[in-house]
C-alpha cells in the first residue's frame, strides 16, 4: 500500500481524472503480454503530458516509490509487470503525432503512439517508419525504445536504435532531459542509445523523434515451401552468402503455419515442414535480378512449391499470417510461451534439431516462428496450464534460451530480459559485466526505484519461484496463514 | 479455490475465457480503448475481469459492471482477434448475469425500463412519433437541449424529423417477382426501421422484386429482440425470437431477408440464444440458416435489373453488426458497385463504432457523442456526396453529427438506380 502522503502528491500529479486506485481496476494491470507472471499495483497513473510524467515520478522520488512505465502491455518479458507496492505510469493517454516534417523526413511522437500509426500518418507523404515488430499495430514507440525492438525487416534496416534521433527522457529522479539530436551526426557518448534497450529501467521517455523512410519503389514478396526445416536454413545461408540483404526472410514450421493459416487464411501450405517468406524491395532492376538468384537458391534446396504474391492485397496476407503467428498458436493450443533467442545463422538447423529432442523429452508440443535472416529464434513452447504443465513449459522454454547462448548466441533478440529472463543473465554475462551494467543503472537510478527487479538479476528475485500465487507448505500445514 | 461469482446458468465460459492469450491485438480497434486508453475498457481487460470473476476471485457489482456495461458491443475486437476469441459469446453470457444479479440505481432502473417499454414496439414507437412531430414543430429540442439531463438529451437529439405518414404506412404483404421468379422471401421489417426508416422497407421490397424475388413481407410480426440480446435481457430476446420463428417458419421461403444489421445478426445467432430449449433448438437452428441482410442476398444475384448511372462519390459506413458481428463487408461494396457511376471510398478508422451500438448512445451518451463527433471527423476528410450504411441505429446517430452529408441505406441507392433518378431524391418520391 502506498501511504497518504505519496498517494495525494500522485494524484496532485496528474489529477484524479488520471488516477486509477479501484482494487478490481488495478487488477486488470497486474501483467503484460507475459501473463505467467502476475503483481497488483497500488495505483496507476495515466499522465497526460510529459510535465505530468516529471511530476508523477519526482512525487515517486521524494516518497521512495517504485515506479513502472506501461505503454500497451504487449510485451513478452514481463518488463512491464508492476512492482509490489508500486505504481503505473502508463503513457496510453499520450498517444498524439505531435509533427511529420516530410522534408527531413523526421516525425515527433509522443511515447504511446503504436508502431504502425507512425507509418499511417507519414504515407501521405510516401515515407514510413522502418522497425516492424510483429505486434506493431498495437505495440507503442515507447515500448519499442525500452526493448530496442526489431521485426521482420530489421534484417536490411537494422533495429529501433537505428531509428531515433531523440527523445525527452524524464529521468528516475524527476529530471527532464533530451538525449540524441536530431541530426544525424550525434557528438559525444550516445546516452541515447544507452537508454535505447534499457528495458525502462533508465527512466521514462516521452517526446520522441524517429527517422522516416522512403516507401521502397518495388517490394517483391515470395512464399517457398521445404520439405524440412535444415532445407530452409540452408536457403537463408545461401541469400547472405551470395550477398542479397534481403527486407526479410522469415521461417515458419509446420505447428506455426498451421496457426497462422487458421487465424488468417493466407494460403499457406497446411502439409509442408517448413516455409520461408522472402521479402526483397529497392529499385525495381535491382529486385528483379535478386528475385531471379532468391528463386535459383531456393530450387537447389527442393523448394516444394514457390508462390509469389501477385498483388499488394496478397503480400499483406501473407505478412498478416506471419505477424498474426505468436496470438494465433492459441487456436492450437490453451496456453504457450514465446521464446526469443538468438543463433549464429549457420547452426539454425542444430539448434532447430535440439529443440525438438528437448521438446519431444519434456512431451511438449514446440512451434517455431523466426527471423531467420538475423538468426532471432521464437519458438513457441505450447502446454496446458490446467494440465499442470506450467512449470514444465517455462522450464523448456528457459532451457531453449540459454542453449541459445551455449551455441554462441544470445538469451533475446528483440523481446527482452524483463522478469522473464534476469535469473539468466548470469549465463550470458560474467560477473564484471553485470556488475558494470548495475553501475550504469545506478548512475541514472541510485534508489533503484525505475523498473526495479527487471534485466538484471537481483538474489530476491532468482531465488523465489515466480508465477500464479501458491500456498506456501507451511500455509498448507495451517502452521501460518495469510492475512 | 473460490466459487464463481457468477451464477449456473449459461456462465461466460473457462473454455471460451481461456483462448485468450493477453497479446492486446485487440486495443487499437476497441472504441473505449480509443478514449480513454484504461486496460479494464479494453476488450483484453474485460476479458480479464471476467476470468477472475469466474475465479471468484472479484464480484460482480461494482467496477466488473462498470466496464461491461461501458462496452459497445461492437465486435470489433473479435474481428481483429488473432486467436478467435469469441468475445461475442463472453459478452452475450456476462450481460445476463450483470442484469440477474447486480442491482441498478433506480433513476438507471427506470431508464432502461423506457427504453425496453418503447423501442420494440411499433406501436408505441408510432405514438412516440407523433409526439416527436409536434415536438419538432413546437422547436421544443432547442429548449430540450438546455434543460435535459445528458442521457434524455442523447435521446431527443436522435430523434430523426419524423414524417408522420411514413411512421403510419403499411408495407405491401406480398409483392410479385419482375420476371421468371427467381427466390421467394420473407422480409423483416424491423421496429426502428419501420416507423423511422419506412422506406428502406419499400426500397428493399421494391429492388428484391426487381431482382426476381417474390417478397413476402408478414403483418403479425414484432420486434426480433436484439435490442434486448444485446443488452443482456435474455428473456424479452427468448421470447421475441421464438415469436419471430413462429411468424417467419409458417412461410414457404427460401430466405428471410432482413435489412438492420443489428437484427441480421441476432437472428443469425436464434440457434445458439435457444439451444438450450429442446422445443425450440432445432426450429431455431433452421431459421437462423436462412438469414440474409439484404446486400448479402443481392451479391449472390447476378443483377438482373439495369442500373442507371449515379454520378456521386459514395462513402460506405460499415455497421458493426454488419461487418465485424456478420463478416459482411464485400457484399454491400460489391452491390453498390453494380451501380455505374459510383465512385466508392472507404473511411479512415473504418473499424470503429460510431457509438451507436444498440441503445449505447441513449445509456451512454457521453461516450457515444464522441465517438459520433471522431467518426463525423473521419467522414469529412473523404469529403463524400452521399454516406451509405446498412443499420438504422448508425443512421440516426450519424444524422446528429453530420447534418451536411446525405445519408441512405445501400439498398435506396440500389432503387434509386434501378428507377433511373437521383439517390437523394429517393426520399422526396415516398
Amino acid at each position: 500500500m502506498l501511504d497518504h502522503a505519496a498517494h495525494k502528491a500522485l494524484v496532485a500529479a496528474v489529477g484524479t481524472e488520471n488516477v486509477i486506485s479501484d482494487p478490481v481496476q488495478l487488477r486488470s494491470y497486474e501483467c503484460d503480454g507475459l501473463t505467467g507472471f502476475r503483481q497488483i499495483p497500488s495505483l496507476v497513473v495515466l499522465p497526460r503530458a510529459t510535465e505530468q510524467v516529471a511530476q508523477a515520478v519526482r512525487a515517486c522520488h521524494r516518497h521512495h516509490v517504485p515506479f513502472v512505465a506501461r505503454g500497451a502491455g504487449t510485451g513478452l518479458s514481463g518488463g512491464a509487470m508492476p512492482v509490489a507496492d508500486g505504481v503505473v505510469i502508463s503513457l496510453q493517454r499520450m498517444r498524439d503525432v505531435l509533427d511529420i516534417d516530410p522534408v527531413d523526413r523526421r516525425a515527433v511522437l509522443q511515447p504511446g503512439v503504436t508502431n504502425l500509426d507512425i507509418t499511417t500518418a507519414a504515407a501521405t507523404h510516401g515515407l514510413y517508419y522502418a522497425p516492424d515488430p510483429s505486434s506493431q499495430q498495437v505495440c507503442t514507440i515507447g515500448g519499442n525504445i525500452a526493448e530496442n525492438s526489431g521485426g521482420a525487416h530489421c534484417l536490411k534496416y537494422g533495429f529501433t536504435t537505428n531509428h531515433v534521433l531523440s527523445m525527452t527522457v524524464v529521468l528516475p529522479d524527476g529530471e527532464t532531459v533530451t538525449l540524441g539530436s536530431d541530426s544525424d551526426e550525434q557528438l559525444g557518448p550516445d546516452l541515447r542509445g544507452v537508454v535505447i534497450g534499457s528495458e525502462g529501467t533508465l527512466g521514462i521517455v516521452c517526446d520522441i523523434t524517429v527517422r522516416l523512410l522512403r516507401v521502397p519503389e518495388t517490394v517483391r514478396t515470395l512464399l517457398a515451401d521445404f520439405p524440412s526445416v535444415t532445407a530452409a536454413g540452408e536457403v537463408v545461408s545461401d541469400l547472405i552468402a551470395a550477398g542479397i540483404i534481403p527486407a526479410a526472410v522469415e521461417m515458419m514450421d509446420n505447428l506455426a503455419i498451421q496457426a497462422a493459416e487458421k487465424a488468417v487464411g493466407a494460403g499457406y501450405t497446411l502439409t509442408t515442414p517448413a516455409a520461408l517468406v522472402v521479402e526483397l524491395d529497392g529499385p525495381e532492376a535491382e529486385c528483379t535480378a535478386q528475385f531471379d538468384e532468391v528463386r535459383a537458391i531456393c530450387e537447389r534446396h527442393g523448394c516444394t512449391r514457390l508462390h509469389i504474391a501477385g498483388t499488394a492485397a496478397e503480400r499483406a496476407k501473407i505478412w498478416k499470417g506471419r505477424k498474426a503467428a505468436f496470438a494465433a498458436v492459441g487456436r492450437i493450443s490453451p496456453d504457450y510461451i514465446v521464446q526469443d533467442g538468438v543463433v549464429p545463422r549457420t547452426r539454425l538447423a542444430e539448434v532447430l534439431n535440439r529443440i525438438e529432442d528437448m521438446g519431444r523429452d519434456a512431451g511438449l508440443r514446440v512451434a517455431n516462428v523466426f527471423h531467420a535472416g538475423d538468426g532471432n529464434l521464437h519458438p513457441l513452447v505450447l502446454f496446458d496450464d490446467d494440465a499442470g504443465e506450467l512449470e514444465r513449459a517455462e522450464e523448456l522454454s528457459t532451457d531453449i534460451a540459454e542453449l541459445c547462448v551455449e551455441l554462441g548466441g544470445s538469451l533475446s533478440g528483440e523481446h527482452g530480459i524483463g522478469t522473464d529472463k534476469a535469473c539468466s543473465m548470469p549465463r550470458m554475462f560474467g560477473e564484471a559485466d553485470l556488475s558494470t551494467m548495475d553501475r550504469v543503472r545506478t548512475a541514472f537510478d541510485p534508489q533503484h526505484l525505475c523498473n526495479p527487479g527487471k534485466l538484471l538479476p537481483t538474489p530476491r528475485l532468482c531465488g523465489e519461484q515466480p508465477g500464479r500465487y501458491r500456498p506456501h507448505p507451511l500455509e498448507e500445514a495451517g502452521v501460518i496463514e495469510r492475512l | 479455490m473460490t466459487d464463481s461469482s457468477f451464477d449456473a446458468t449459461n456462465p461466460p465460459s473457462r473454455e471460451l475465457l481461456n483462448d485468450c492469450v493477453h497479446c492486446g491485438f485487440c486495443l487499437p480497434t476497441c472504441p473505449t480503448y480509443q478514449l480513454w486508453g484504461e486496460e479494464m475498457d479494453s476488450p483484453r481487460g474485460r476479458i480479464y475481469l471476467m476470468d477472475l470473476a469466474e475465479r471468484g476471485e472479484i464480484e460482480l457489482e461494482g467496477a466488473f459492471t462498470e466496464h461491461i456495461d461501458a462496452c459497445l458491443g461492437c465486435m470489433a475486437c473479435v474481428t481483429s482477434c488473432p486467436s478467435g476469441v469469441q468475445y461475442d459469446r463472453l459478452l452475450e453470457a456476462t450481460r445476463p448475469q450483470v442484469e440477474r444479479h447486480v442491482p441498478r440505481a433506480r433513476s438507471d432502473r427506470w431508464f432502461r425500463n423506457g427504453i425496453f417499454a418503447l423501442f420494440p414496439y411499433r406501436r408505441r414507437l408510432r405514438a412516440a412519433a407523433i409526439g416527436g412531430a409536434l415536438y419538432q414543430k413546437l422547436g421544443l429540442p432547442a429548449l430540450a437541449a438546455r434543460v435535459l439531463p445528458p442521457r434524455l438529451r442523447a435521446v431527443q437529439a436522435l430523434m430523426p424529423s419524423v414524417r408522420i405518414r411514413s411512421a403510419f404506412a403499411s408495407l405491401p404483404r406480398r409483392i410479385r417477382p419482375t420476371g421468371t421468379p427467381r427466390k421467394r422471401v420473407a422480409l423483416l421489417s424491423g421496429c426502428v426501421q419501420d416507423v423511422f426508416f419506412h422506406e428502406v422497407n419499400t426500397a428493399t421490397q421494391r429492388v428484391l422484386a426487381a431482382e426476381g424475388c417474390e417478397v413476402l413481407t408478414p403483418r403479425d410480426q414484432g420486434c426480433c429482440g436484439a435490442l434486448g440480446l444485446h443488452a443482456g435481457r435474455e428473456h424479452h430476446a427468448r421470447e421475441q425470437a421464438k415469436q419471430t420463428i413462429a411468424t417467419f417458419e409458417k412461410l414457404p421461403v427460401d430466405n428471410i431477408v432482413v435489412n438492420v444489421a443489428g437484427c441480421g445478426s441476432s437472428l443469425k445467432e436464434y440457434g445458439h440464444l435457444l439451444a438450450d430449449d429442446p422445443q425450440w433448438r432445432e426450429r431455431a437452428k433452421a431459421f437462423s440458416a436462412k438469414v440474409r441482410d439484404v446486400t448479402e442476398l443481392l451479391a449472390e444475384l447476378e443483377p438482373q435489373a439495369e442500373r442507371h448511372r449515379v454520378e456521386a462519390k459514395v462513402a460506405y459506413h460499415d455497421a458493426c453488426h454488419l461487418g465485424h458481428a456478420q463478416g459482411i463487408r464485400e457484399q454491400p461494396r460489391s452491390v453498390l458497385r453494380t451501380v455505374p457511376g459510383i465512385e466508392l471510398v472507404d473511411l479512415p478508422e473504418a473499424e470503429l463504432c460510431c457509438g451507436s451500438a444498440g441503445v449505447y448512445n441513449m445509456l451512454n451518451p457521453e461516450p457515444a457523442e464522441e465517438l459520433g463527433e471522431r467518426k463525423a471527423r473521419n467522414v469529412r476528410t473523404v469529403a463524400p456526396e452521399l454516406l451509405v450504411t446498412a443499420n438504422p441505429g448508425c443512421l440516426l446517430q450519424l444524422q446528429r453529427f453530420l447534418d451536411d452529408v446525405p445519408m441512405l441505406h445501400p439498398v435506396q441507392v440500389i432503387d434509386a438506380s434501378i428507377q433511373g433518378r437521383l439517390p437523394t431524391e429517393a426520399r422526396m418520391t415516398e
